[in-house]
């Protein structure tokens, strides 16, 4: 860091996350004027048009890359066409005691006044909620899964090199060429892409402005300012806003200033779950740096001064809030951005390059909530590049996390993308992987496996409600072994999961038909060929992906009841579930043998392995290949996000000796302390579970300081980590902290602000996570050296 | 024709991912027994040759469910005897009644087939970084046939193989496992014969001996040496422990290993007497200048692996 960047990097963190009412304020004002007079399409794309002429414009002193979502850093405005919030919701963001924000006086009156009386009843999400069955609210409720589309809308994407080449003029071309190919004789769809397309120009123009209003704003700044050396920059600031977007960047500032409106103009047109991200950024700036570096124009300090003005914008960006349970299952301010490093270039050569050594030092250096990071391994990746990233992890950040960039190719392969796209993709959010650029692959929600074996062991009455919740799969007394346990576990797996996907397809065609998203379509090949939203099937790709959590707390249960009931008949099945009903109460003794002595996953034993894969197969078999709304199709992913905290806490007490209430396991990894033979075993375990048919897999893995002080550790865990991708593994990530610390900062959160630990696929300022996932982490296990 | 049963082996504990006992990612196999009693010993419960039984009292609960579970009159043994010992029928029954595990087995008998099952698991981390099975004890030569079946059955299954040792054995099974294993970790606990047989009551001259005994062999040796304050971390030490480095053909490395204490919790829980005076870790520098002057001597050193 220089001054510059350091003072922008403090100044990031110091800056309040606050709620801003413009955003809302605009586009409720332009609804009540114009809807009804366009298509859709082309009412979105001028309402998107609206808010980029006549919002705030920032420019921060001292910054070279440019533009704020909000009127300020961390301003966030809200989307009330998607979630419009109560003033109750307001009052809860503002004072929550946990990633809370600020919400001024006026954004309070003008929702009172303004923004709730137009929009209740109107926006998506009541409407969404008015439309889906009593059944879908019922599991919903019950906490069996979420729904990501009721807050946000669906995204989660990112993009490739596309805006590196070509610029948004060079786009609108394209779209000009398409509508010129349109059959109004023999096309019954002709004037609906007629409309999207005429929106999709539109978006671009209202990004062109919205870069040349930052132009205006730093030549006016300019000739204010007394300081020469400013001066020179804001000229320059408007010199690159008044190129780019419109045109392909032509040197390395241009690139980054280019992809920024980018991500400006996708996360102001919709509020997408999981914003937006540069994907293979390494790659995607290396010709800029090579060139800059040849004539002259840059060296390596400039190139990093401007990377880290850069990555101070994403910091400047917290999630849009949401409210209830989605606040609940994933509570953070975090976005979800995601830096690829290294991975494969689309001939298939090794992808990394020396920016990929100098993003990590800047994400070393910067250590920032935001952007996230990972490094994309294959066998290709130089081991230099590995233990670069390892001895980033080793200060603790959580991040960069690992993927295996072998088997992100083949997860795409087995989805049908052609090999070229499969490369040139990689992961985002936390560990879900797609075409980038290419792809609509939308997250919908979270799912508690763990519950469906609470109702499976209770007839599909939900014991927290006493409600009848699912189909009703036989009384645990009837049940002669457990086969037949099994299979009632299959059969509410398959009801709640066909509930989920019916929910999924309605709520899949609301999104195309009333809110389409011409800006990221220009974006999304092949959106402007065919004429089609993102939301709409417009993506060369179409995959949606449903999140099964707790495979490692349903799987203990299974392989504690088998060995219990089944193998040791130490008492019968319908005994067991009422333990589990009292809590324990009384059965400390039984509780504890639960929790010590029967087989566990993680520990690379097979009596707890081979019960972890029949879940997972049989989540797979009724996910897997099951239709979408946009001509794609479900997947299973294995990912909890934060979900498992909500999600255990609507569990009853589990035959793997867990407490009602607690926290799941999360992701692919073990239950909190289960895991005893160290991390191969966990890897060996986790490696059991075929997971090149998901779009990802979590695994979390704490391990102390200690193993990777020295070099020879470092050398060592990186190798483990190639041992584990080499048998399977999608993805691993180590939380580097000691229990200590933890408990410390639990004790002093004001002395351990800046504490960043991995929650899950993503890290997060451990004094903002609630005391319940605090512990979570404390516990899970620490791997010590052997 | 009568055939010999295979060879079994009381293992007191198969450790996994280990990264201090030899080259690359390793899984450590303890054989218990030995023939030492040095008082720093770390393994304490490797020691005995024969299955113990060792209590946890932080984790025991008092629920009683060893002594239901328990047939010996007396009722189940206390931490640290012998099973079998006394009455007890070693059925095992008190050990799988303890909820928490705080009552355990430290050893039981393994087959050579066992064995090799458990450690092929992580052949995949072995071949990425060089790694493999280490011997370790316990005194691994004291079951010299169940070590020497299991070198052949890695050596079979090409798992590469080292052998942790005190050096104190028959010289002809420590010249068999020579020539079966790829690496030697040689322990070196003092290089003055008196000191060496009042520490660990064995004499130095038949460490060196074999020592130059499986050098002629021709394979790999690592001298470990555990680095305790006031007994071994003086200067006379370090020089003689150069010249032994330098004159021994197969030695490629010296591992200084200093003193920790994990070994006294085990050998409270055993009830083993703590030693006569408690010792001490050497001081960093200590063994910093030892390293140094090895390495000045030409001899790779490592401290702590």
């Amino acid at each position: 860091m220089n001054e510059r960047t350091r003072r922008l990097r403090e100044e990031s963190l110091d800056a309040v996350p606050t709620i801003s009412s413009e955003r809302a304020e605009l586009l409720t004002e332009f609804y009540r004027d114009n809807l009804g007079r366009w298509s859709v399409p082309v009412l979105r794309a001028k309402a998107f048009e609206h808010l980029s002429r006549h919002k705030t414009i920032w420019i921060g002193e001292g910054e070279l890359i440019v533009g704020e979502r909000g009127p300020r850093p961390k301003a966030v405005p809200t989307y009330p066409e998607l979630t419009c919030h109560s003033l109750d919701d307001l009052r809860t963001l503002h004072t929550r005691p946990k990633t809370s924000y600020r919400v001024p006086p006026r954004c309070f009156e003008v929702y009172e006044s303004t923004v709730i009386p137009y929009w209740r009843g109107r926006s998506l999400r009541d409407r969404m909620m008015a439309l889906l069955p009593e059944e879908w609210k019922a599991a919903y409720d019950a906490g069996v899964f979420t729904e990501f589309m009721e807050q946000r809308a669906p995204g989660h994407t990112v993009l490739d090199g596309k805006i590196y080449r070509r610029g948004l003029a060079d786009f609108k071309a394209d779209i000009a060429r398409t509508l010129a190919t349109l059959d109004f004789e023999k096309d019954p769809h002709a004037l609906d892409k007629r409309e999207e397309l005429t929106a999709m120009a539109i978006a671009c123009d209202a990004v062109i402005l919205f870069a040349e209003r930052h132009a205006e704003l730093a030549e006016r700044m300019a000739l204010e300012t007394a300081d020469p050396r400013r001066r020179a920059e804001l000229q320059r600031i408007a010199a690159v806003c008044r190129h780019v977007p419109a045109h392909a960047p032509r040197d390395f500032w241009e690139a980054l200033q280019s992809y920024w409106f980018c991500h400006l103009g996708v996360i102001t047109e919709l509020n997408g779950w999981d914003s937006f991200c540069p994907g293979h950024l390494d790659q995607h700036l290396l010709p800029f740096y090579r060139a800059g570096l040849a004539e002259g124009s840059l060296d390596r300090e400039s190139a990093r001064e401007l990377v880290e003005c850069f990555f101070v914008k994403f910091n400047n960006h917290p999630a849009p809030p949401k409210v209830g349970v989605t606040a609940a299952e994933s509570g953070t301010y975090t976005d979800f951005a995601n830096l690829n490093l290294g991975g494969l270039l689309p001939d298939g050569s090794d992808g990394s390059n020396e920016l990929s050594h100098l993003l990590l030092e800047v994400i070393d250096e910067l250590h920032l909530l935001q952007p996230s990071s990972n490094l994309q391994l294959s066998r290709k990746t130089p081991d230099s590049l590995l233990e670069h990233a390892l001895r980033v992890i080793r200060k603790g950040y959580g991040f960069p996390s690992l993927f295996n960039a072998d088997l992100v190719v083949e997860e795409q392969l087995r989805q049908g993308k052609t090999l070229e796209d499969a490369r040139a993709g990689g992961c985002s959010g936390c560990v879900e992987v797609g075409a980038f650029g290419k792809e609509a692959y939308i997250l919908t929600g979270y799912f508690n496996l763990p519950k469906i074996l609470e109702l499976a062991l209770h007839d599909g009455i939900d014991p927290r409600t006493g409600r009848r919740l699912g189909p009703a799969t036989g009384d645990p007394a009837s049940f002669p072994g457990f086969d037949a346990l099994f299979a009632a576990f299959e059969r509410q797996l398959a009801h709640f999961l066909d509930i989920k996907i019916r929910g999924n397809n309605l709520i899949g065609r609301l999104y195309a038909s009333d809110m389409p998203a011409p800006f990221l379509s220009v974006l999304t090949d092949d959106c402007i060929a065919r004429g089609l939203d993102y939301h709409a099937g417009g993506a060369r790709y179409n995959n949606t992906f449903i999140q099964a959590v707790g495979i490692g707390t349903v799987t203990d249960s299974l392989a504690a009841l088998r060995k219990l009931v089944c193998e040791d008949r130490t008492l019968s099945l319908p005994q067991l579930v009422a333990v589990l009903d009292s809590d324990f109460a009384g059965q400390e003794v039984l509780r504890a043998r639960l929790v010590n002595r029967m087989p566990k996953y993680g520990n690379d034993d097979d009596r707890a392995d081979e019960l972890m894969r029949r879940v997972f197969e049989a989540a797979f078999r009724c996910i897997d290949g099951r239709p979408d709304a946009r001509g794609g199709v479900h997947r299973l992913e294995m990912l909890p996000t934060t979900s498992h905290v909500y999600f255990g806490s609507v569990c009853g007490a589990t035959p793997d000796g867990r407490r009602a209430g607690t926290p799941l396991s999360e992701g692919i990894s073990p239950v909190q302390g289960a895991d005893r033979c160290g991390p191969s075993a966990v890897f060996r375990s986790a490696a059991k579970m075929d997971q090149v048919k998901t779009g990802g897999t979590l695994l979390n893995m704490k391990l102390a300081p200690a193993l990777l002080a020295e070099e020879d550790g470092v050398r060592k865990i990186g190798q483990l980590v190639r041992a584990y991708f080499l048998q399977g593994g999608h993805h691993v990530q180590f939380n580097v902290v000691t229990a200590e610390t933890l408990r410390r900062a639990q004790a002093n959160p004001e002395a351990y602000r800046g504490l960043i630990v991995r929650v899950a696929g993503y890290s997060d300022y451990f004094c903002d996570l609630s005391e319940a996932l605090q512990e979570e982490i404390i516990s899970r296990t620490e791997h010590g050296a052997a | 024709m009568k055939i010999a049963p295979p060879p079994s082996g009381i293992v007191f504990n198969v450790q996994r991912a280990s990264f201090h006992d030899g080259p690359g990612i390793r899984t450590t196999v303890f054989l218990k027994g030995c023939p030492l009693r040095c008082p720093w010993c770390h393994n304490p419960e490797g020691i005995a040759p024969w299955p113990q039984v060792m209590v946890n009292p932080e984790r025991c609960l008092g629920c009683g469910a060893c002594t239901a579970a328990c047939s010996r009159p007396k009722g189940p043994l206390a931490s640290g005897a012998a099973l079998g010992e006394e009455g007890c029928r070693a059925c095992g029954q008190c050990l799988d009644a303890c909820p928490t595990a705080a009552r355990q087995p430290v050893g039981r008998r393994w087959g050579v087939d066992e064995l090799l099952q458990e450690v092929v698991k992580d052949r995949a981390a072995y071949e990425i970084s060089g790694g493999g099975v280490t011997f370790s004890g316990g005194e691994p030569l004291a079951q010299p046939a169940f070590l020497l079946a299991c070198l052949e059955a890695c050596r079979r299954e090409g798992v590469a193989t080292a052998v942790d040792t005190c050096g104190v054995a028959p010289e002809e099974v420590v010249v068999a496992a020579a020539q079966r294993t790829d690496l030697l970790l040689w322990d070196i606990k003092h290089l003055d014969p008196a000191r060496h047989l009042e520490a660990t009551g064995a004499p130095l001259e038949m460490v060196l001996a074999n020592l130059h005994r499986v050098a002629a062999v021709g394979v790999p040796i690592w001298l470990r040496v555990p680095v305790i304050a006031g007994f071994n971390d003086d200067r006379d030490t370090f020089e003689a422990l150069c010249r032994l480095a330098g004159s021994v053909s197969g030695v490629t490395r010296v591992a200084l290993l200093p003193y920790h204490r994990t070994g006294t919790a085990k050998a409270a829980r055993l009830g083993l007497a703590p030693g006569v005076a408690p010792l001490a870790a050497p001081a960093r520098e200590r063994v910093e200048a030892m390293a140094a002057a090895l390495r000045a001597a030409g001899v790779e050193t490592t401290i702590g692996g």
